[in-house]
């Protein structure tokens, strides 16, 4: 069985697509060797930033030859039926063979297909996948036409076994295939051959190439941790540049050093950022002082002065960064210590949304929203208004300018620098999360209530103007503001009802500007609540007084009003969607979350949560599957009675028409059941909601079992059909049961 | 005094040995080494030599140094890198040959580099120019963490595929000097050999133009005037272009270059008017488009030129 050494040996390949590189090497190479019929035992593909590299072992030497018989016309047909059949063949009239069928004689053709060498489908199977490889971006280069990542420069395509290797032939636009490659770009440059993987990767190794990348990151990090611990360090992980860097070199030479002292009073995000994404350096940490105070830098050679040369370069490149975050940062600093006015007047310069205003516009209407809602979160309004004002000014700062992933972290330092209490710093920084559905939910009162009106004032914004995700677009990152305010309000228990939230607000975004108003309604709101008692003017009265004052147009006014309250409405549906989903991954079923949304006071996440919790759970258990059979049953037969009858029955079950004990077991049962029902309810706690609705199940089979509902003696049947009836209500004051599934 | 031989092995001690040797360099590997090119211009790509002759069918390999300017980012001196006006050195050639980073390798030890005690990289940088119309694939080079020169293969000029592919190079002039003398503020750098009898720094020669201009770019220029001129250039541009391509004598003329010009006068004057912060983000992408289809029609106009094809230029007729 004959082995394969396929290596694509080209100029510098981006890290970034080296590991997708190899995957689909191996895969579209193995794919067209099995569909031409080989086979083999197994792969595996490697990179380095020059090559590609594919070892196949164990691939059969031929692929097995295939006999197939096809049936023509009869032996009498027209001369231009069998002429027809002899091209679609291609074999001569000679060559046919009439056999004896049903109908008569009729002509059968056997094709036989002698296997093929492996050589020959490894050829066009490489070739076909050099030619179309799917690289994220490629180029030409010189006078051809052939397309690869960069300009690529030899081929080995080797098939070995124990006879020995040989080439397979194979030429693509002027790179002939061959048994040689090259070393290291500078230590071992010459060209040397090889006779099968494993010669070939001793020999890269001879040649300082560690052809596995997976060896690459090892060693990086195993040198760099032993460089740290040398000097009582530790390194920072960060897998991603560990990747990255690993894809960078062929031969990885660490080297440790120190940061300048003059740099240490920098941020330790700073410091980290600045190294990462400049140098592609991993930060070290000093453990008992807290800082990072050291880099590593991954070199691709080995020196004759064991890298000194390379290393005071690379401080001498990290200095000049450090200087530039150091301008920076000192400069933000004394704008901070300066009240941050410049960078407050700078964001009305930029634009959020041409539509929605300018980022100060932004932060007018945040922090209206951070206002009312910092009762409901147990904040003290003016904190949140005033965290919200400063939340976003290090956007205008010079080193948010230069490292944009530092939002927020800088604007904490900032804050504190601007003497701004610790509460309304932290507001600063965390406002921005969660961002991912695994990132942590801030739980300090401001900052949730920054956090929220964050994301609030995003979504009712492009909901006002009408701006919605569709499909898989949604460049504001919409659903992950909406998952990112029901996240909030689950782990801090915000009771809040969405809808009153977004109505008002929409409205404030949208009355003014078809009225030609010059007033900016949410300023307005700010500067009287600063004026009177914290909260004595809400949104909503903000609304209610500014709809007075305008006095032509009332119908527009009402015009605007519904409208404002359909897009509160559609806001509200996207939220109960990106619940569902978020519940789902919860192990919460849909149609539970169906049933519990059709309940009144449903803009309520927590309420609607911890309704449908309750709900899952009882379901889960086996009174509660066969109460839910009994729900549904009594539905059934009301939805049915109701229709034939063409009345609703709601009322006047009486025990006095009970004509077995069953019925009055179940009146007796209802009777102690729905107050402490409607109780737990109204306590909103909703396991002893379910748990006494889950106590009619004994009464409510027995009743079943027991009594024939229709009847005919009339006053019974109603009676009975009443009965059912406040069995559907009392399951109503939970969920609409009707929605659950089984 | 040092001998000659000494010049070529030992490192450059000046702004102006780095330049020498690159010029020698590139002119001992068949470029013509070409003079800069006498408009303002912000990189060396703009310079006709490269943006035009990298389109068409027609060999070329060029090497020139090329004044740039980037008004934006003028430091009235004060900062240690940063410059708004500064040497770029440019090598363009047509195919580009195989062993390109070779040659490109070649040129860093002439200036003292020496890839065996450095640390060499090609790191993924992909180029592309929203006024030109132009996009190429390959690295910035990296000198022990430092980015020292754009290395990249032109794909696309002026909306036109290039076929053949040129190879461009371009390293910052100023910054790889002063790595390569050890000089930590470019204005502290020696621009001509310190023994001279008038030694000279950069400083010596550009401090107080730095400072002009970056007052003038910032605070001074007309940005009434500077749009009155972008019009302008905006018109004539179009005037050249839409002018027949035969004249009164009947002889066939299309004008390229002259158009081209009118294009890279645009194209500065946007940036001079950027840099006077009157230039909103949406109007930005408004007035790249705008110098994009000026340069885009310039290549047009070009690809059917004989600098181009490589076809003989028409005979004028007989008699004019």
């Amino acid at each position: 069985m004959p082995d394969l050494l396929i290596e694509l040996f080209s100029e510098e390949i981006p890290a970034r697509m080296q590991a997708r590189a190899r995957e689909d090497l191996k895969k579209l190479v193995t794919d067209g060797l099995v569909e031409a019929g080989l086979t083999y035992a197994s792969a595996g593909a490697f990179s380095t930033p020059r090559r590609l590299t594919l070892t196949i072992e164990g691939l059969t030497a031929h692929s097995p030859t295939t006999r197939e018989e096809r049936k023509g016309p009869r032996t009498d047909a027209p001369d231009a039926a069998l002429q027809g059949f002899l091209r679609s063949t291609g074999l001569t009239k000679e060559q046919l063979e009439a056999r004896d069928d049903k109908k008569g004689q009729v002509w059968f053709a056997v094709i036989q297909k002698p296997g093929r060498p492996a050589s020959e489908i490894v050829a066009e199977v490489l070739e076909a996948t050099i030619r179309n490889f799917p690289w994220p971006k490629s180029m030409r280069w010189g006078a051809g036409s052939l397309r690869w990542v960069r300009p690529l420069h030899s081929i080995i395509c080797l098939l070995s076994d124990e006879s020995g290797a040989a080439v397979v032939p194979l030429e693509i636009e002027g790179i002939a295939a061959g048994n040689s490659t090259r070393g290291h770009r500078f230590m071992a440059p010459d060209a040397f051959a090889v006779s099968g993987f494993d010669d070939y990767a001793a020999k890269l190794r001879r040649a300082k190439v560690m052809l596995d990348p997976a060896e690459r990151e090892a060693a990086i990090r195993q040198e760099a941790a032993n460089l740290a611990f040398a000097r009582g360090w530790e390194i920072m992980p960060d897998d991603g540049l560990l990747t990255e860097v690993a894809g960078l070199v062929e031969w990885p030479v660490p080297l440790m050093g120190a940061i300048e002292d003059r740099f240490l009073t920098l941020p330790p995000e700073v410091l980290q950022t600045s190294m990462k994404e400049h140098q592609k350096f991993f930060s070290a940490r000093n453990p008992r002082t807290g800082r990072i105070e050291g880099f590593v830098t991954v070199a691709n050679i080995e020196t004759p002065d064991h890298g000194e040369t390379i290393l005071k370069g690379n401080q001498r490149v990290l200095a000049a960064r450090l200087s530039d975050a150091a301008f920076f940062w000192e400069n933000d600093l004394r704008e901070a210590r300066a009240g941050m006015g410049d960078w407050a007047e700078g964001l009305a310069h930029v634009t959020f949304q041409s539509k929605l205003g300018s980022q100060a516009d932004r932060v007018q209407r945040i922090a209206a929203l951070a206002r009312e809602i910092a009762p409901l979160v147990g904040a003290d309004p003016d904190q949140a208004e005033d965290a919200a004002r400063i939340a976003k000014l290090d956007l205008r700062s010079a080193m948010v300018g230069e490292f944009p992933e530092l939002q927020g972290s800088m604007g904490r330092y900032y804050a504190l620098e601007a003497g701004k209490p610790a509460e309304v710093a932290d507001a600063a920084r965390d406002h921005y999360s969660p961002l991912g559905p695994s990132d942590a939910v801030p739980t300090a009162p401001v900052s949730v209530a920054v956090a929220l009106a964050d994301k609030l004032d995003t979504l009712t914004g492009f909901w006002a103007i009408d701006e919605k995700p569709t499909g898989s677009k949604d460049p504001f990152a919409l659903r992950r503001a909406a998952l990112g305010v029901i996240r909030l309000v689950l782990v801090n228990g915000v009771r809040a009802s969405l809808l009153k939230l977004f109505a008002p607000y929409i409205w404030l975004l949208r009355a003014p500007a078809q009225f030609g108003e010059t007033i900016n309604p949410v300023v307005d709101l700010l500067d009287r609540a600063k004026k009177a008692d914290v909260n004595s003017v809400t949104i909503d009265q903000l609304v209610a007084e500014w709809s007075s004052r305008v006095e032509d147009g009332s119908s527009k006014l009402t015009q605007i009003q519904e409208d404002s309250h359909k897009a509160a409405t559609d806001l509200l549906a996207f939220f109960h969607d990106r619940l569902k989903v978020y519940l789902r991954d919860h192990g919460i079923r849909h149609d539970i979350i169906d049933a519990v949304l059709a309940m009144p006071g449903n803009d309520d996440l927590v309420l609607l949560v911890n309704r449908a919790t309750a709900l899952n759970d009882v379901l889960k258990t086996e009174d509660g599957t066969n109460l839910l059979q009994g729900l549904k049953r009594a539905g059934n037969i009301l939805a049915q009675a109701e229709e034939k009858d063409g009345v609703e029955y709601s009322f006047g079950a009486d025990p006095k028409f009970a004509e077995t004990d069953e019925e009055r077991a179940l009146f007796a049962a209802l009777d102690k059941a729905e107050p402490a029902i409607r109780e737990a309810v109204r306590l909103e706690d909703f396991q002893a909601a379910t748990q006494g609705i889950a106590s009619l199940r004994a009464p409510i089979d027995a009743f079943f079992e027991a009594v024939q509902i229709n009847t005919d003696n009339q006053i019974t049947r109603r009676n009975r059909l009443n009965l059912l009836s406040r069995i559907r209500e009392a399951g109503r004051l939970i969920a609409d049961f009707g929605r659950i599934e089984g | 005094m040092t001998s000659p031989k000494d010049n070529q092995t030992a490192k450059p001690v000046c702004f102006q040995d780095v330049i020498l040797r690159l010029q020698s360099y590139w002119a001992e590997q068949g470029c013509a080494v070409l003079q800069p090119y006498d408009m303002e211009v912000g990189a060396g790509t703009f310079h006709p030599a490269t943006t035009l002759r990298s389109l068409g069918a027609r060999p070329w390999a060029a090497a020139y140094v090329q004044p740039s300017r980037r008004p934006t980012d003028g430091r009235y001196g004060e900062n240690p890198n940063r410059l708004q006006h500064y040497y770029q050195y440019q090598v363009i050639i047509k195919p580009s040959p195989p062993n390109l980073q070779e040659l490109y390798l070649g040129s860093l030890k002439a200036i003292g580099l020496d890839p065996m005690v450095h640390d060499v990289r090609f790191v993924e940088d992909d180029w592309e120019s929203p006024t030109l119309g132009a996009w190429g694939l390959g690295w910035e080079v990296w000198c022990d963490g430092m980015e020292v020169s754009q290395f990249t293969y032109f794909q696309q000029v002026g909306g036109h595929d290039c076929k053949p592919v040129s190879g461009e190079l371009t390293y910052g002039l100023e910054r790889l000097a002063m790595y390569v003398l050890g000089v930590e503020h470019v204005m502290d750098m020696p621009f001509n050999r310190p023994e001279s009898p008038i030694p000279l720094s950069y400083g010596d020669v550009f401090r107080q133009a730095e400072r002009e201009y970056s007052r003038w770019n910032f605070d001074q220029a007309d940005t009434d005037t500077l749009l009155q001129h972008f019009k302008d250039a905006e018109a004539e541009c179009d005037r050249i272009l839409s002018a027949p391509e035969t004249d009164a004598a009947g002889r066939t003329i299309p004008m390229a270059h002259p158009a081209y010009d009118q294009a890279i006068k645009a194209s500065h004057l946007f940036n001079l008017l950027d840099a006077r912060g009157v230039i909103s983000v949406t109007e930005r992408q408004a007035y790249i488009g705008r110098v994009r289809a000026l340069a885009k029609r310039c290549a047009d106009l070009f690809v059917t030129t004989s600098a181009a094809t490589g076809e003989p230029l028409p005979a004028f007729p007989a008699g004019a």
